[in-house]
C-alpha cells in the first residue's frame, strides 16, 4: 500500500489572478457599469484567462522512497508540492496521504526579526508542525548545529544573514515526520553549510521508513539523494524512472534547447528606431551550428545587430542564466559607442572548462545609459542550452560528478614537493 | 493517520474540530503577537493604558464638561472609561483580524494549518491591552470612591465572549474580502470610526429616548449598557438587550467562519 498516491490531479488558476496582484472593489464596480449585463454572463470571461499548472498527475510513492522532482522552470513542480502540503487545493483528481507530512518550501518560514533565535526556534518549529515538547527535546541540537548558541538569546536582526538562515534550516532539519516534501531548499549558505546540510539531509534520507519528495535544479544533490526521479513538463509527468535514467534523459533530450533564433523581419524584430536584433546563434568552434556542449568545448554565441542611428550611443550586454533563474554572469565589450549605421556581427566567447553541467539560457540587451537607462532591446530569454561532461554522455554519466558549485572553472593549480 | 486531499467542497463544520488540534501553533501565534506588538518602542506595553486613559480625558473634558453630556447619574470619567475599554477591545480586535491574513502571507503560502487561527489569534492577543487597561479603571474607580458592584463583576466574561465572538466574527468576515480587495485597508478605520458614534460610548443610550431601541440592533449597545450596569451599578443589567447582543453577536461568528471557510481555498493562491 504506497503511502501518497496521487490520483488524477489537476490544478487551474485563472490569469487574471496570476498578473495582477490584487483587485479593488472600485474596478468591479467600474466594470459592472460598463457592462451590467455582464455579471450574469461572467462566466465565459474567465475561462479565457484558464491555465492549468497541472494536467492529470499521477503518482504513487511507497513508504521509505526518495523521489526527485524535476523540469523546466513553469512545470509545475512547486504547485504540486503546494498542493501536497494542503496549502492550495486541487482543481481535480484526489491525494491520499498515509501519514505525518511536513514540508519545508522556504527556508525561515515564519522567522520574525525582531524575536529573539530561541524565541524563532518554538515559532518557526511549531509553524512547520513540531509539538513544542518535541522543540524543547531538540533545541541544543537544533542551536549547535547551526552553530548561534552565542546568540540564541538576541534577536535575529542582529544576525548575519548566514547565521539566520543555519538557525532556520536547522529547525527544519529537525523535523521528524514520515513524510518529508522539500522544495529547493539546500542551496542556503556558505560553503559549508551547504555541504552540512546536504550531509544531514543524507543522513535522514538514510532513515528507514522515511518518504521524501524533493525539488531542486541541482542534478548534483537530486542525484545523490533521490533513487527514483520524476519529470514534469507543461504540467504533465514525462519521465518516471530510476535517477540515474531520468536524469540522463531529461538532459539529453533536446526538445528543450534553443541553439539559434532570427528574425526575417526587420520592422517586428526585437528592438526599436536605434537597433534592432538580427539573429543570435550558438556555434562549435568550426563554426557549426550547436545547441550542447562539452565542458571542454568553447561556446560560442554570435549575435547580429543592425545599426539605424548613429547619434545613440549602445551598450550590449549578454546574459546567462543557470536552470534557477539566476544570473550567471553579464558581459559586454564597449559601454556606451556610437555605430555608423548598418548591420554588425558581434562575437562572444563563453570558454571551456568554465560552466558547470547544466541547462543555461542566454539573454542580450542593448541600452543606452545617459541619466537614466533607455532599453532599446530586453530579450532575457533567446536560447537555451545545455553542457554535459563526458566525450560520451551516455558513456560517463556527467551527473556523477563530485564537483560542487554552480560554475566549475578550470584554474591553475600547481604542486610542489617540499623538501626540508 | 490518513489525510485525503481533494478540491475543496463547500463548508463543513468538522473541520472546526481541527483548530483543537492546532490549539499549540493558536498559542504561539499568539504568543508571537503579543512578543513583537510593542517591541521597540519606547514605553512598551504602558501603550495598552495611554490609549484608554489619553481618551477618556479627552472625551471627559469636551463632552463630560462642556457639551454637559448626561451619564446616568455616573461621574463621566469612569462611565465613558467603561464604554473605552470594551469599544478599544472591540475595534482593535476587529481591524487585527481583518489584517491577519494579509499581514501573514509570508506564512499563509508557504505552510498549512486551519487559516481560522489568524483571526482568532490576533483577537486573542487584544485581551492583553484589555486587562490592563482594565487595572486603570479600577484606580478611577478608587478615585471616584465607587465601590464595583462584586456579583456583577460575575457577568465579565460573558461581555468579553460576546465581544470575542462580534468582533471574531467580523474579523473573518473582512479578512476574507481583504484578501482580494485591500479597499478594506482604507475602509475599515472609516467603518469604525462611524461605528463609535452608533454605540453608547460617549453618550447613554438614554439621550435618544424613544429612539433607543435603534441602537439594540448594534450587538455592542448591550454589552457595554451590560457592563455599566455591571460594574458601576445604578441601573440593573438589561438582559433582553444583552440577549439580543449574544444572539447577534453568533449570528456574526456564524456567518464569519462559513465566509471564511468558502472562501479560503483561494486565499494562497492570491495574497
Amino acid at each position: 500500500m504506497p503511502i501518497i498516491e496521487i490520483n488524477n490531479v489537476s490544478k487551474k488558476y485563472n490569469i487574471a489572478h496570476r498578473q495582477r496582484r490584487y483587485l479593488a472593489l472600485r474596478d468591479v464596480i467600474a466594470s459592472f457599469f460598463q457592462n451590467p449585463f455582464r455579471i450574469f454572463g461572467g462566466e465565459e470571461d474567465f475561462k479565457k484567462g484558464e491555465f492549468w499548472a497541472l494536467k492529470d498527475i499521477n503518482i504513487s510513492i511507497n513508504k521509505g522512497e526518495i523521489v526527485g522532482i524535476i523540469g523546466p522552470n513553469g512545470a509545475g513542480k512547486s504547485t504540486l508540492l503546494k498542493i501536497l502540503s494542503r496549502i492550495t487545493p486541487p482543481t481535480k483528481g484526489e491525494i491520499r496521504i498515509g501519514g505525518k507530512l511536513a514540508s519545508l518550501l522556504e527556508v525561515g518560514t515564519g522567522f520574525h526579526p525582531e524575536l529573539t533565535g530561541r524565541e524563532n526556534v518554538f515559532f518557526s518549529g511549531s509553524i512547520l508542525g513540531m509539538k513544542k515538547k518535541e522543540i524543547e527535546e531538540k533545541f541544543d541540537e537544533i542551536v549547535s548545529f547551526a552553530g548561534v548558541e552565542k546568540f540564541i538569546d538576541i534577536p535575529v536582526k542582529r544576525y548575519s544573514s548566514g547565521m539566520s538562515v543555519r538557525l532556520a534550516f536547522s529547525v527544519a532539519a529537525h523535523m521528524d515526520p514520515d513524510i518529508l516534501v522539500v522544495d529547493e531548499v539546500l542551496a542556503v549558505g556558505d560553503a559549508e553549510f551547504q555541504k552540512k546540510s546536504l550531509s544531514k539531509m543524507e543522513e535522514v534520507t538514510q532513515q528507514e521508513d522515511r518518504t521524501i519528495l524533493f525539488v531542486s535544479h541541482n542534478m548534483e544533490s537530486i542525484s545523490r539523494l533521490c533513487k527514483r526521479v520524476i519529470v514534469l513538463k507543461e504540467g504533465k509527468i514525462v519521465i518516471d524512472a530510476d535517477a540515474h535514467t531520468a536524469i540522463d534523459r531529461y538532459l539529453r533530450s533536446d526538445h528543450r534547447t534553443v541553439g539559434s533564433r532570427n528574425w526575417d523581419n526587420p520592422l517586428t524584430a526585437p528592438g526599436d528606431e536605434s537597433v534592432r536584433l538580427l539573429s543570435i546563434g550558438l556555434e562549435g568552434v568550426e563554426g557549426e551550428q550547436k545547441d550542447s556542449f562539452e565542458l571542454q568545448d568553447d561556446i560560442i554565441i554570435k549575435v547580429k545587430i543592425s545599426v539605424t542611428d548613429e547619434t545613440t550611443p549602445l551598450t550590449p550586454f549578454l546574459y546567462l542564466y543557470n536552470e534557477s533563474g539566476e544570473v550567471l554572469f553579464s558581459t559586454t565589450d564597449e559601454l556606451n559607442r556610437k555605430y555608423l549605421k548598418g548591420e554588425y556581427e558581434k562575437k562572444i566567447v563563453v570558454p571551456k572548462n568554465l560552466l558547470i553541467a547544466g541547462i543555461y539560457r542566454v539573454g542580450f540587451f542593448v541600452w543606452t545609459k545617459t541619466v537614466a537607462k533607455i532599453r532599446h532591446i530586453k530579450e532575457d530569454n533567446l536560447l537555451t542550452f545545455k553542457v554535459y561532461e563526458g566525450p560520451v554522455p551516455s558513456v560517463t554519466p556527467f551527473y556523477t560528478s563530485s564537483y560542487n558549485g554552480i560554475i566549475r572553472p578550470k584554474l591553475a593549480w600547481t604542486t610542489k614537493a617540499i623538501h626540508d | 493517520m490518513e489525510i485525503i486531499i481533494k478540491p475543496k467542497k463547500k463548508f463543513s463544520w468538522r473541520e472546526i474540530a481541527e483548530i483543537w488540534d492546532y490549539r499549540e501553533l493558536l498559542y504561539f501565534f499568539t504568543w508571537r503577537d503579543i512578543k513583537i506588538r510593542y517591541k521597540q518602542t519606547a514605553i512598551g506595553i504602558l501603550w495598552a493604558l495611554f490609549q484608554p486613559f489619553i481618551t477618556m480625558v479627552i472625551f471627559s473634558i469636551f463632552f463630560g464638561n462642556f457639551a454637559k453630556m448626561p451619564s446616568d447619574g455616573i461621574p463621566y470619567p469612569i462611565f465613558v472609561f467603561v464604554g473605552l475599554l470594551l469599544w478599544q477591545f472591540f475595534s482593535a480586535s476587529l481591524s487585527g483580524a481583518s489584517n491577519s491574513l494579509v499581514g501573514n502571507q509570508g506564512i499563509i503560502t508557504k505552510v498549512y494549518f486551519p487559516r481560522l487561527l489568524m483571526p482568532i489569534s490576533s483577537t486573542v492577543t487584544q485581551f492583553v491591552d484589555f486587562f490592563i487597561a482594565s487595572g486603570m479603571l479600577v484606580i478611577l474607580m478608587i478615585y471616584y470612591g465607587y465601590l464595583p458592584n462584586l456579583a456583577g463583576l460575575l457577568i465579565l466574561p460573558l461581555l468579553l465572549l460576546i465581544t470575542f465572538l462580534i468582533s471574531v466574527g467580523g474579523g473573518m468576515i473582512l479578512a476574507a474580502i481583504n484578501v482580494k480587495y485591500r479597499d478594506v485597508r482604507y475602509a475599515l478605520p472609516f467603518f469604525i470610526q462611524t461605528l463609535l458614534f452608533v454605540t453608547p460610548v460617549i453618550y447613554p443610550s438614554s439621550i435618544l429616548h424613544k429612539y433607543s431601541w435603534i441602537l439594540a440592533a448594534n450587538p455592542m449597545t448591550g454589552v457595554i449598557k451590560a457592563a455599566r450596569s455591571a460594574i458601576l451599578g445604578g441601573s440593573p443589567v438589561n438582559w433582553t438587550l444583552l440577549a439580543i447582543s449574544g444572539a447577534v453577536g453568533m449570528a456574526i461568528f456564524m456567518v464569519g467562519i462559513v465566509v471564511f471557510r468558502n472562501t479560503e481555498k483561494y486565499f494562497a493562491d492570491i495574497v
